[in-house]
């Protein structure tokens, strides 16, 4: 599998360069993505952002794209490529592509670079993201109410800051609704690999979870939790709403259209700069799925009102009281996490078994 | 930590499912080999067989005729093979490694309108009694047809190699195609059925991924596994048996530390995801000391003028 996506990326690779003679009056926007753009969830949110882009500019700008890059070297060769070939703005949509995003950027400081979801920039290279651990409060809210066996079964993909303030803030508003709630954590270190996710699904379905959280790209959670039966889950990144109303309940949707426009049309003015955005349910960057009847309607209503105090900012996802899993205090009533600290998540919050792999 | 949770008789019966597809596409690659011939393009097969079946299952309404078709598309592509390999007389190794990355392309292709359709349900087999059996009953009557189809395959192509007369024309042409030739076996022949059946076997493989593992189509799904199949191959010393018990004990493996992890064992993470592979090689590495070697003509091209 390595080799042939090697290999894959070298010759799509080869074939972006041979192809470099473009007009220059177009402005030409790459992207990097980790999975096929097929995969239903993240990959295919951020190539829906690729789409409304072209859609919104039409001739005036140009869009390439290569999938199923490795985070490793891969990266870097195809980041390079992309720059070489005449690319002004390039988004790279993983957070495995920070540091190759970093050092390719040195090498074209003429070209813009938009990395999304890590924390380093430069000149050149700006940051996004969405405050998912937003929606995944709402889910989290959700899964407490759902769940009848108490246990909440979440499968993660890699241990960085971004799927633990996921597993943190899920925790929190399920414990908030149901004191009693135990999470079960698998780590898939994968972003995408259907048959493991199936597995962990099942895995943690046979140990007696009966709602499934994922932070894994594909949908085959989704389908081994409609074979279970009298399991709930959630659409991760995309809707998954073929999987409604049951098992799939709600789901957190990225919506990277609006910036992707808005990126891409400074560099049209030359007006880009260098900035980090973390946007979330509010400015739209992270969309609630409906929220389907196999939910009772009280604590629709609940979630939809957790929704709604997230948007306007009148409640914060992370408020204190709470305490870190080795009992220490971290937030003090009322007090709410700076986003320093959120971006650097490597903490459980207490409650939560398990240790975070190093 | 709580190993109370894990419960013995589902790990077994998940086990089982897990390590079908290995088993599987393992075995028509051991028969492959057993010919003399190196196909690489097992993950190629295993995915076009996989999309084959996942469509036909989808437009027939039968998961049974899907098996079918995607055995059918794994032996189409490995005619391709057999005919650059056995009349082009084209490097096996290159031939297998870009049929994998062909297979990869056109399943991609086949699969773009696929993505997110559920495929019909392939029922358990129920018998009553049997399968109402506490502990007996989950592990060995509540599967699907198609894990018991492997299981009677790797005993057919254990009877087949060791007893029948076939079988030891096929060793013959595996270990000296040139002796066979002399003798008046039709070499080619006999390698291109050969290669039909691993196609067949490895299209049967990815469909049990696509229809029964994961139902669903995604790009990409069978993530490795052919490659896993064909590793298998050669620590199993070409033997049908040790390659199920590679195959279950590498799909085991997977199965118990995703429980491992979560009934929240503190072993790091790290370790528990690389043990199925590293405690596979290492059994099956242990196993191969009897010194059984590779068929002589693996992966050398036959002409008959030498």
């Amino acid at each position: 599998m390595k080799l042939n996506k090697l290999l894959t990326s070298a010759a799509v690779a080869l074939g972006l360069a041979t192809g470099a003679v473009a007009a220059d009056d177009k402005t030409k926007v790459g992207f990097v993505y980790v999975g096929p753009v097929g995969d239903g969830g993240w990959t295919y949110e951020h190539d829906q952002g690729r789409k409304a882009v072209v859609a919104e500019f039409g001739d005036k700008v140009e869009t390439v794209y290569v999938e199923n890059v490795a985070e490793g070297p891969d990266a870097e060769r195809v980041m390079t490529q992309m720059a070489l070939e005449g690319a002004d703005l390039i988004f790279t949509t993983s957070f495995g592509y920070m540091d190759p995003t970093i050092n390719v950027a040195k090498k074209f400081p003429n070209v813009k670079f938009e990395h999304a979801t890590g924390y380093k920039r430069a000149d050149n290279v700006s940051t996004y993201s969405a405050r998912f651990y937003e929606g995944r409060a709402v889910q989290g809210h959700i899964a407490g109410n759902l769940t009848e066996s108490n246990i909440v079964g979440y499968i993660g993909s890699y241990p960085i800051p971004e799927v633990i303030r996921g597993i943190n803030s899920a925790y929190l508003h399920a414990k908030k609704v149901n004191p009693d709630v135990e999470f079960k954590i698998v780590w898939a270190f994968t972003w995408f690999d259907p048959a493991k996710e199936a597995d962990a699904a099942k895995v943690l379905i046979e140990q007696g979870a009966d709602v499934i959280l994922q932070h894994t790209d594909s949908t085959a959670p989704q389908a081994a939790a409609q074979a279970a039966g009298n399991v709930y889950t959630f659409g991760q990144a995309s809707d998954m709403a073929e999987y409604a109303p049951k098992p799939r309940v709600s789901s957190i949707i990225d919506d990277w259209a609006p910036y992707y426009i808005a990126r891409t049309q400074a560099v049209m003015d030359g007006s880009w700069e260098s900035t980090d955005t973390w946007d979330g349910i509010g400015a739209g960057m992270v969309k609630i799925g409906e929220i389907t009847d196999a939910v009772p309607a009280a604590v629709k209503e609940e979630a939809l009102a957790l929704k709604a105090s997230l948007a306007d900012g009148s409640y914060h996802a992370f408020t204190g009281p709470i305490k870190k899993q080795d009992g220490s205090d971290w937030l003090a009533e009322g007090e709410t996490a700076d986003d320093g600290t959120l971006a650097g998540m490597n903490f459980f919050v207490e409650g939560i078994q398990g240790d975070i792999p190093q | 930590m709580d190993l109370s949770a894990i419960n013995p008789v589902l790990l077994i019966a998940s086990l089982m499912v897990a390590a079908t597809p290995i088993l599987i596409a393992a075995i028509g690659e051991l028969v492959v080999e057993k010919s003399g011939v190196l196909n690489l393009g097992v993950e190629g097969m295993m995915i076009t067989g996989a999309i084959a079946g996942f469509a036909t299952a989808v437009e027939t309404g039968s998961p049974l005729l899907g098996f079918f078709a995607a055995a059918f598309a794994g032996a189409a592509l490995s005619v391709l093979f057999g005919f650059l390999t056995q009349f082009a007389k084209a490097n096996q190794v290159a031939s297998g490694l870009a049929l994998t990355l062909f297979g990869l392309g056109l399943s991609a292709l086949m699969g773009q309108s696929y993505v997110g359709v559920k495929p019909p349900q392939m029922g358990d087999i129920h018998i009553p009694v049997l399968s109402d059996l506490p502990v007996v009953g989950p592990i060995l009557f509540g599967h699907d047809i198609i894990l018991y189809f492997g299981i009677a395959l790797t005993a057919a192509v254990w009877a087949l190699l060791k007893f029948s007369r076939a079988g030891l024309i096929l060793r013959a042409v595996g270990e000296n195609h040139d002796a066979a030739h002399a003798l008046g076996y039709k070499v080619i022949r006999i390698r291109l059925m050969a290669i039909l059946f691993g196609g067949a076997c490895a299209g049967v493989g990815g469909a049990y991924i696509s229809l029964i593992r994961v139902p669903q189509w995604t790009e990409g799904m069978t993530a490795g596994v052919g490659w896993i199949a064909l590793a298998l191959v050669v620590f199993a010393s070409w033997k049908p048996w040790r390659a199920l018990l590679g195959a279950y004990l590498f799909g085991g493996v997977t199965v118990v530390q995703l429980n491992l992890q979560a009934a929240g064992v503190a072993i790091p993470v790290e370790y528990l995801a690389m043990s199925p592979y590293v405690i596979t090689i290492i059994v099956l590495v242990i196993l191969s000391a009897d010194k059984s070697s590779a068929p002589a003509a693996l992966g050398r091209n036959f002409h008959a003028s030498r």
